[in-house]
This record gives structure tokens, C-alpha cells and sequence, in this order.
């Protein structure tokens, strides 16, 4: 069994069906990269495992729970689940290290001394400690996205998701970030990872699914769906990808 | 190349009207002063704001002499085909000009001000400007604007807290939050479709005529009245201010909840540690305006019969058969409201500073 389970998941916005039966798996310690064109439902799917978005049919399971639908503990579901927005949502009223604070105190009812000392032990790992009282606006997009990282790990998940968390900045800023997220993946942190950067989907995953139009076309280890996809649509997307320079 | 003008003759046409505004402001003053005499003597401190003011408005024609010199410099420049420096010369002209409209619209109304002051053989002035009977008034005036202190402070706590309870509950998302929504949504159109006066006399007559007494039947007739202005005011001040409240709730982005929430927070966690922080500050200005709104709406009280501030002004205008004590009521409130402002102002300039870069 695996840690992530998703059996035929739909989620509709209006009349417009955004996932229209997905199933896929992540296993414990394992990396997935979710990579496809823009739209075809990667940012819900994340959403709907941490139940931001409810989804219409279906199940979602997390170690085996069903997490999906009426009656589970939200707030008890996303201490497990960290998420990473691609526009890094930072409280923008809080200092860096009361953004990282926050949740650990008021949700896990760590002491603020105990949550001080987390916050700065994260932030110095990732060579932030000096900015913790600076406000989120001083902050380059690459420094304020490795603290949203660091504001989802001080909660200890059990696993993070991870929405296109690249996407937002420049171009010289995207390796800081990737760094980070790579160092999580060599520690076993499981992940699922949004993104359009196929040569850190290359390097860090242990699957990889292509979703297209709200369904998955593929998946398989990153070696053979890069080199030899069996499929056509991610022969094309790949394809448009490499014309536009980003592999 | 367009072709350069150092704006010379624009430059005269501004000097010739700022003298002779000088003048005229001059000559108000003037005759301001004669009329002190006519009274009593004019008090010391009278003459020196006029000899001040008489002064101060050489600013004007002196920037229009300025303006000049740089109109002609910029030609002569112009003329050497130095244009660079004929540019910068004439854009400096152009700035004094600016200061000449702005300072010379400010001697007009000192012009202005003065003639009306002397209207009517000073009537004007000694009818509402009277000085020396403001300055008797001082410490009835100062008792009554007590009541007035006591109402906006009282009332500006009740109502911080009393409109955010019903904005936080008209933006509760979900079918099973609809009844309630629809009774904060009820109170706010009626509230704010409502007179402040009509509010203030339903309650503040109404109550006690309907017997409506259960807790201020002990208290003295002051605070009686003190309280029903105080839930009148709140009534119809809840209702403005949930409104901007909702608008700040509203302008927190939904990103914002979803980040907290993702967190592992609770709805109302998310509210109280993200979402309000975040909207109060954003909505400090129009907050501060109905607060001095309800700072001034506070003589409204006084029709009940409250001995504040302008129902003491009106008793000694009754009496002396002059409305100097109410203009000295006006000036109380200027004294609040002005500071209030500027403090506000600070407060939120300090924390832009703070969680801002640059």
C-alpha cells in the first residue's frame, strides 16, 4: 500500500472538469514530479490532497486513512501535509521568523521559546538566520520561497507538496530553491512536486507522472519517460518543452 | 526641435497680479485692525498676527520677482544657444510660478477673511469670532466637551468590537451560515439607511418613554442620557464600520487563508493571526474617517438633552446673544479630531515602513 493513494479523483469547477479520474500513488521517502502542460491540473490536484479544494468523486487516502470527503480532521490532516505555493504566500504582517513560528505555536502548542529555536535552527540551515526578523517584502522571491519551505517543514509533515514553486522567480533564483528542495529529497522527505523544470524532475525523481487534461497519460521512472515515452501527447509535450529551451 | 520659450511675458502677467494682491491683502489688514478700535482695544496678539501676516505675504511678488529673473535668464541663455541651460531655467521659472498661484491663493483668503471679519461694521467678527467671550466660556465649554470625550471613546471601543463581530459573521462562507448572514446583512442596511438623529431620538426618547429602563433607572439624568447616545451612536456606527471592516476581510487575498490554513490552522485562527491583522491595517484610513465622523456626530447627544459641549454653547448663546461660544465649541473639536488624524497617519506610515521595502 502506498503512502499516497489517489483512486479516481474528479474535481469540477462550473463546467469545467478539471480532474476527470486520476490515479496515481507516492510511495514513503519517494519523490513524484507532476509535470504537464499548463492547465491540465497539477496545482488542484495538489490542492485537493490537502483538501483545499473538496473534490466531487472519488477517494484520497494518506497512510491508508481516507483524507477525502466528510468527517476528517482538516486541521489534523494538513499538520502531515506541508504545502508550498508556487507565489510563496508569506504572511506579509509577520517577521521571517513569525511566519515560521506561527503554526508550530498555535496549532502543535509549542511554547514560543520551543518554536523560536526550531525556527532558527531551519533558518540557519538554510543560511537565512540573520534576515528572521526582516519582514517578507525586504526578501528576494528565492530567499521568501526557501522560508515558505521552511514555514511547511517547522510543522515536521509527513510529507510536502510542492506547487510549482519556481515558476514565480527569476531565473538566477530558481537553483537557491532547487538546492533546498533536493537536500529534502536526499534526507527521504516524500514529495510531490508540481513543476516545469524537467531537468530537476530528471534529477530528483523517483517517478514521474504526466498528467494531461485532468487524467494521468503516463508515468514511469524519469530515465524512461524523458528518454523513451510510450506515449504521443508526452512525446509532443516534451518535444515543445525542448523547442522552448527549458531541458 | 520644438521651439524654446522662456515664458517671460507669463512671468510679468503673474508679478503685476501679485502685487497687486499684496495690496489688497494689506489693505484688509488694515481695515481688520481699524475695526478692533471700534469695540475695545484690539488685543496685542491681534496686531502681531496681522503685522505677520502682512509680511509673510511679501513671499508672493518676491517669488514673482524670481520668476522673472529666471524667465530673462533662460532668454539670454536661449538666446546663446545654450538651450540645456535655457531648459533648466526656465523650468525653475515655471516652479516659482506654481508657488506664486499657491501662496497667492492663500493671501487672497487672508484678504478674503479679513473683509468678512469687518463686514457690517465688524459685526461679523464680534457676533461669531468674539475672543473675549469664547475665553469666559472656557470652563463651561470644557465641562460639556467632557461628554463628548467620554461618548466618542466609549462608543469607538464598543464599535471596534461590535462591527467586526458582525463583518466576520457576514463573510462566513456555506449554506448553514445563510440565516445568520442575513441578520448582520438586515442590521447594516437598516443602521446605515438610518438618520444618526432619528437612531439618537428613537433611543434617547423613545427608551425611557417606552419604560425601557432596566439598568440606568439609579443613574443620574446625564449619564442616563450619556448611555442611550452611547448605543445609538454604536448602533449606527456598527453598521459603517462592519462595512469597512468587510472590505478589509476582503481584500486579504484567498491565498492568504489558504497558506494558513494549509498550516494546519483553524478557520478562526486563520482569521485572528492572518486574515484581521492584515485588513485592519489596510483599512486605517476610512476607519479613522467614520471615527471622526462619530467624534463630531457626538453633539447630536446634546438634543437629548446631554449637557455636552454644544448644548452648553447653545445655552450661552441664548444668554449673550452671540455665537462666539460656539465657535469655540468648533475649535474643541478641531483640537481632537486634527491630532487623531495626524497620529493615525504616523501610525500607518511606521508600520509601511516597517513591512515594506522601500
Amino acid at each position: 500500500m502506498s503512502f499516497i493513494e489517489l483512486h479516481d479523483v474528479h474535481k469540477r469547477f462550473g463546467d469545467n472538469a478539471v480532474l476527470r479520474g486520476v490515479n496515481m500513488s507516492v510511495d514513503e521517502h519517494q519523490v513524484v514530479c507532476l509535470i504537464g502542460p499548463s492547465g491540465c491540473g497539477k496545482s488542484t490536484l495538489l490542492r485537493c490532497i490537502n483538501a483545499l479544494e473538496t473534490i466531487e468523486e472519488g477517494e484520497i487516502r494518506l497512510d491508508g486513512e481516507r483524507v477525502s470527503g466528510r468527517g476528517v480532521d482538516l486541521n489534523g490532516l494538513r499538520q502531515d501535509i506541508g504545502i508550498v505555493f508556487q507565489a510563496f504566500n508569506l504572511f506579509p504582517h509577520m517577521s521571517v521568523v513569525q511566519n515560521v513560528t506561527l503554526a508550530p505555536r498555535k496549532v502543535l502548542g509549542l511554547s514560543k521559546q520551543d518554536a523560536t529555536d526550531r525556527a532558527h535552527a531551519l533558518l540557519g540551515r538554510i543560511g537565512l538566520w540573520d534576515k528572521r526578523n526582516d519582514y517578507p517584502d525586504r526578501l528576494s522571491g528565492g530567499q521568501q520561497q526557501r522560508v515558505a519551505i521552511v514555514r511547511a517543514l517547522a510543522m515536521q509533515p509527513r510529507v510536502m507538496l510542492l506547487d510549482e514553486i519556481t515558476s514565480a522567480l527569476d531565473p538566477e533564483l530558481v537553483s537557491e530553491v532547487l538546492a533546498l528542495v533536493g537536500e529534502l529529497a536526499g534526507e527521504g522527505m516524500t514529495m510531490l512536486i508540481a513543476t516545469h523544470e524537467m531537468g530537476f524532475a530528471r534529477d530528483v525523481a523517483s517517478k514521474v507522472v504526466f498528467l494531461f487534461a485532468g487524467q494521468v497519460e503516463e508515468e514511469g521512472p524519469p530515465a524512461q519517460l524523458f528518454s523513451a515515452p510510450t506515449r504521443e501527447r508526452t512525446r509532443s509535450f516534451l518535444r515543445s518543452i525542448i523547442e522552448a529551451k527549458r531541458m | 526641435m520644438s521651439r524654446f520659450k522662456p515664458h517671460v511675458v507669463r512671468a510679468l502677467i503673474a508679478e503685476i497680479v501679485a502685487v497687486a494682491l499684496t495690496a489688497v491683502t494689506w489693505l484688509a489688514l488694515v481695515r481688520f485692525d481699524q475695526s478692533l478700535k471700534i469695540g475695545e482695544p484690539g488685543p496685542i496678539i491681534a496686531r502681531v498676527i496681522e503685522i505677520i501676516l502682512a509680511v509673510a505675504t511679501l513671499v508672493v511678488p518676491a517669488f514673482g520677482a524670481r520668476a522673472i529673473a529666471r524667465s530673462l535668464r533662460a532668454r539670454t541663455l536661449a538666446s546663446e544657444e545654450r538651450l540645456l541651460d535655457a531648459r533648466v531655467a526656465a523650468e525653475d521659472a515655471t516652479n516659482d510660478l506654481l508657488y506664486v498661484l499657491g501662496l497667492g491663493l492663500m493671501a487672497a483668503m487672508v484678504a478674503f477673511g479679513a473683509l468678512f471679519l469687518t463686514a457690517n461694521h465688524a459685526l461679523v467678527r464680534s457676533v461669531l469670532f468674539e475672543w473675549s467671550l469664547i475665553w469666559v466660556s472656557r470652563t463651561a465649554l470644557i465641562r460639556g466637551f467632557w461628554w463628548n470625550v467620554k461618548l466618542f471613546v466609549v462608543a469607538e471601543v464598543l464599535v471596534l468590537i461590535w462591527a467586526l463581530v458582525v463583518a466576520v459573521v457576514r463573510q462566513l462562507p456555506g449554506r448553514q451560515f445563510l440565516p445568520i448572514r442575513f441578520l448582520a446583512i438586515a442590521y447594516a442596511d437598516v443602521f446605515r439607511g438610518v438618520p444618526t438623529i432619528i437612531v439618537i431620538f428613537l433611543v434617547g426618547f423613545g427608551f425611557p418613554l417606552a419604560h425601557i429602563e432596566p439598568f440606568y433607572s439609579h443613574m443620574s439624568p446625564n449619564t442616563q442620557l450619556f448611555w442611550l447616545g452611547t448605543l445609538a451612536l454604536v448602533l449606527v456606527y456598527g453598521g459603517y464600520v462592519a462595512e469597512v471592516y468587510r472590505a478589509g476581510l476582503e481584500s486579504v487575498h484567498w491565498s492568504q487563508t489558504a497558506a494558513a490554513r494549509s498550516l494546519g490552522l483553524s478557520q478562526w485562527q486563520t482569521l485572528r493571526y492572518v486574515v484581521i491583522p492584515q485588513a485592519v491595517r489596510r483599512i486605517l484610513p476610512p476607519l479613522l474617517n467614520d471615527f471622526v465622523a462619530l467624534q463630531k456626530d457626538t453633539a447630536l447627544v446634546g438634543f437629548l438633552g446631554l449637557a455636552e459641549i454644544l448644548n452648553i454653547a447653545g445655552i450661552l448663546k441664548n444668554n449673550h446673544f452671540n455665537l462666539s461660544p460656539v465657535t469655540g465649541a468648533a475649535m474643541f473639536f478641531l483640537f481632537v479630531t486634527i491630532p487623531f488624524t495626524r497620529l493615525v497617519d504616523y501610525l500607518i506610515k511606521r508600520d509601511k515602513a516597517r513591512t515594506q521595502a522601500n
